[in-house]
């Protein structure tokens, strides 16, 4: 089961980086999602699958008498859901409002915090340096 | 349980309810911050005067034993950091009086910047990794939120990219988590000590001490990894850009210290070389970018990064005069490169604009913002008898020690070239007369006094520069007691676990 499991991680890893490579804010997301469950899975993996029992301890009994399940890469993979969500929401809201006032979602476009005219001397052309700048602009 | 070493980590988060329950009301909102930043100064100074009579604190939380439960530790370096990271939010929480706009207090600046406080001051004590990459959650949200509040275009531009890479970083971190739970069966900083000597597989343990090389690297801002941060940290109001560039470099920073000296020693010649290597020639591409720079800003957030190079070079070289210049170069780095993002923002308050190129007449105008600006500058350069000058004397000092000959000219060529940018910004914003085509403010705006809340911060952080330069003796004995600590990992185990068998 295992190394069916890490090739997955695998797949999903490569997909995860080629989507965030693609320069689109929308593929980005897809890639995160993809890439938080891949470590999510990487987690589990290493945690071991080999045991499927549930972590119980018997009654009257101070540790489990047969190999149990192991908890806690669910506990943090649990964690890594929940801290994964959040991150999520925030960055679909940036992006929209980016969207919304930049008016494009392809990052090679996005040239507001870093002009192309950057370097140019100063003294010649003194150019507002944003705004002059909009050419991944639409209505 | 050891209730002074979460003092300093609860205090920001109670501030940010409390600040959160005032929303509505700014001038009670900044009274609450500003008593919650001095209090928090005040518990993080106690918390490093009691480690430093009564050794590392530890607190197993829950009371359940060490490698079990959830474990928060500080040791030297830990209470210097939280000292430090304290004074600088009291800086902040000051200086935002006069430069956050009423509509970014509404929108939650003060609660945002506590937790992003608290957060920092979390990843100080953690001693868990798990906790650690919660810390570093924590801390990423409230500076997301940070950095795009105001949502101009150019915040909104390099707060993407921010986002973007740092979670990249985050990702990459909690990998390295599931992979060495793998191995080890333990997330305990000093239970990983010993367990990463019986993993049988170094080749493995290699790659993922490679993978947690590359996400502290992404936080760091170490060469080729630093390009979230030029992108992002010029956009923010000058508070924002200050307590970002003072603190979330610096995390990066600290956690590669703390992994680097406490669980990946196993082939030092190896990872630490990657780490000097990188370290070289971030000090060198990060004053390349500086000395190029047009804006302000632009230029210190360069000198960021080639800053974290000298530090991270110290971690790089490994033995104890290194390191003690390494976490004395944190302390005067922070305080200085704060302090120089503040002056930048009275310097936009005075002269109307962050581009160099707007700027001048302002050692004319504006006397003494000249000289709170020449004080951190040239310590940042390293001149003599400023803070800079010691802490660089210290790496290139371990330099030669370990016969690094390249990484010593390294520093002292790196320290020459931080003059010139320097110099740059001093004739371009000070000396030069206003251009006549300056998008720069009107001859009221600019003849009005600065504001005290812009002046108090930056003369603060300025004295205390001096004061680390005049007498360098007890902040050098503080950095050689933590470092000794990172040398002998023994004593941090030994504490977080009990007597070893």
């Amino acid at each position: 089961m295992e190394p069916v499991l890490s090739l997955l991680c695998g797949i999903l890893a490569a997909a995860a980086i080629f989507l965030m490579l693609s320069g689109n804010l929308i593929r980005f997301i897809f890639g995160l999602v993809i890439a938080t469950n891949a470590v999510n899975l990487i987690i589990f993996i290493s945690g071991g699958i080999v045991v499927t029992r549930p972590p119980l301890i018997p009654e009257g009994e101070l540790t489990p008498i047969l190999p149990v399940a192991n908890a806690l890469p669910q506990a943090l993979i649990l964690t890594a859901i929940v801290i994964g969500f959040a991150l999520l929401s925030f960055v679909f809201i940036l992006f929209y409002r980016t969207y919304e006032r930049l008016g494009t979602v392809e990052t090679e476009a996005m040239r507001v915090s870093e002009p192309e005219n950057l370097y140019d001397d100063p003294h010649v052309a003194n150019d507002p340096p944003s705004g002059s700048h909009s050419s991944g602009e639409t209505p | 349980m050891n209730w002074l070493l979460i003092t300093p980590m609860v205090l920001p988060f109670a501030t940010a309810g409390l600040t959160l329950g005032l929303k509505n009301q700014v001038r009670r909102q900044e009274q609450a911050a500003l008593f919650g930043a001095l209090a928090h100064t005040l518990a993080a100074f106690v918390l490093l005067v009691t480690i430093h009579t009564r050794g590392i604190l530890v607190m197993q939380v829950g009371n359940w034993p060490a490698p079990f439960g959830i474990t928060l530790a500080a040791d030297h370096l830990s209470a210097i950091m939280t000292l430090v990271t304290a004074i600088l939010g009291l800086a902040g929480v000051i200086y935002a009086r006069s430069d956050i706009r009423p509509s970014m207090l509404a929108n939650g600046f003060h609660p945002l910047m506590q937790i992003l406080i608290g957060g920092v001051c979390g990843a100080f004590i953690a001693g868990d990794l798990f906790n650690l990459y919660v810390w570093f959650e924590v801390m990423l949200m409230a500076s997301f939120g940070l950095l795009v509040l105001g949502q101009e275009k150019t915040q909104l531009d390099g707060g993407v990219k921010y986002v973007m890479l740092n979670l990249f970083s985050t990702l990459l971190f909690i990998t390295g988590i599931g992979l060495l739970y793998g191995m080890t069966g333990t997330l305990n900083m000093a239970d990983l000590h010993q367990a990463v000597r019986a993993v049988p597989d170094k080749g493995l343990l290699m790659a993922v001490s490679a993978i947690f090389m590359t996400a502290f690297g992404i936080k760091a801002g170490l060469f080729p990894l630093f390009f979230w941060l030029p992108v992002s940290y010029h956009t923010p109001p000058a508070t924002v850009s200050a307590i970002l560039a003072g603190l979330l470099t610096k995390v990066g920073v600290y956690a590669l210290i703390r992994m680097f000296t406490l669980v990946f020693i196993f082939d030092t010649a190896w990872t630490h070389g990657i780490l000097l290597v990188s370290a070289i020639l971030t000090m060198v591409i990060g004053v390349l970018g500086a000395a190029a720079g047009t804006d302000f800003r632009r230029i210190l957030s360069f000198h960021i990064i080639s800053q974290v190079g000298y530090m991270v070079l110290g971690l790089a070289l490994f033995t104890p005069l290194a390191l003690t210049g390494a976490i004395f170069y944190l302390m005067h780095h922070m305080i200085v490169k704060a302090n120089l993002f503040l002056i930048s923002g009275a310097a936009q308050k005075a002269g109307g604009s962050f581009a160099l190129a707007d700027l001048g007449d302002l050692y004319k105008k504006r006397g003494w913002l000249s000289a709170l600006f020449f004080i951190p500058a040239f310590s940042l350069a390293g001149f003599p008898p400023l803070s800079g000058f010691w802490a660089k004397m210290l790496i290139i000092k371990a330099s030669l020690e370990s016969q690094a000959w390249g990484s010593a000219a390294a520093a002292v060529v790196v320290g020459l070239l931080t003059v010139y940018s320097m110099t740059k910004i001093w004739g371009e914003a000070f000396w030069k007369p206003t251009p006549a085509n300056a998008r720069g403010l009107s001859d009221e705006a600019a003849a009005a006094p600065l504001d005290m809340a812009l002046l108090v911060p930056i003369a603060s952080l300025a004295a205390i520069t001096v004061l680390i330069g005049l007498m360098p003796g007890p902040f050098i004995a503080l950095a050689e007691r933590a470092a000794f600590e990172l040398t002998h990992p023994e004593i941090y185990v030994r504490a977080v676990l009990g007597p070893l068998p």
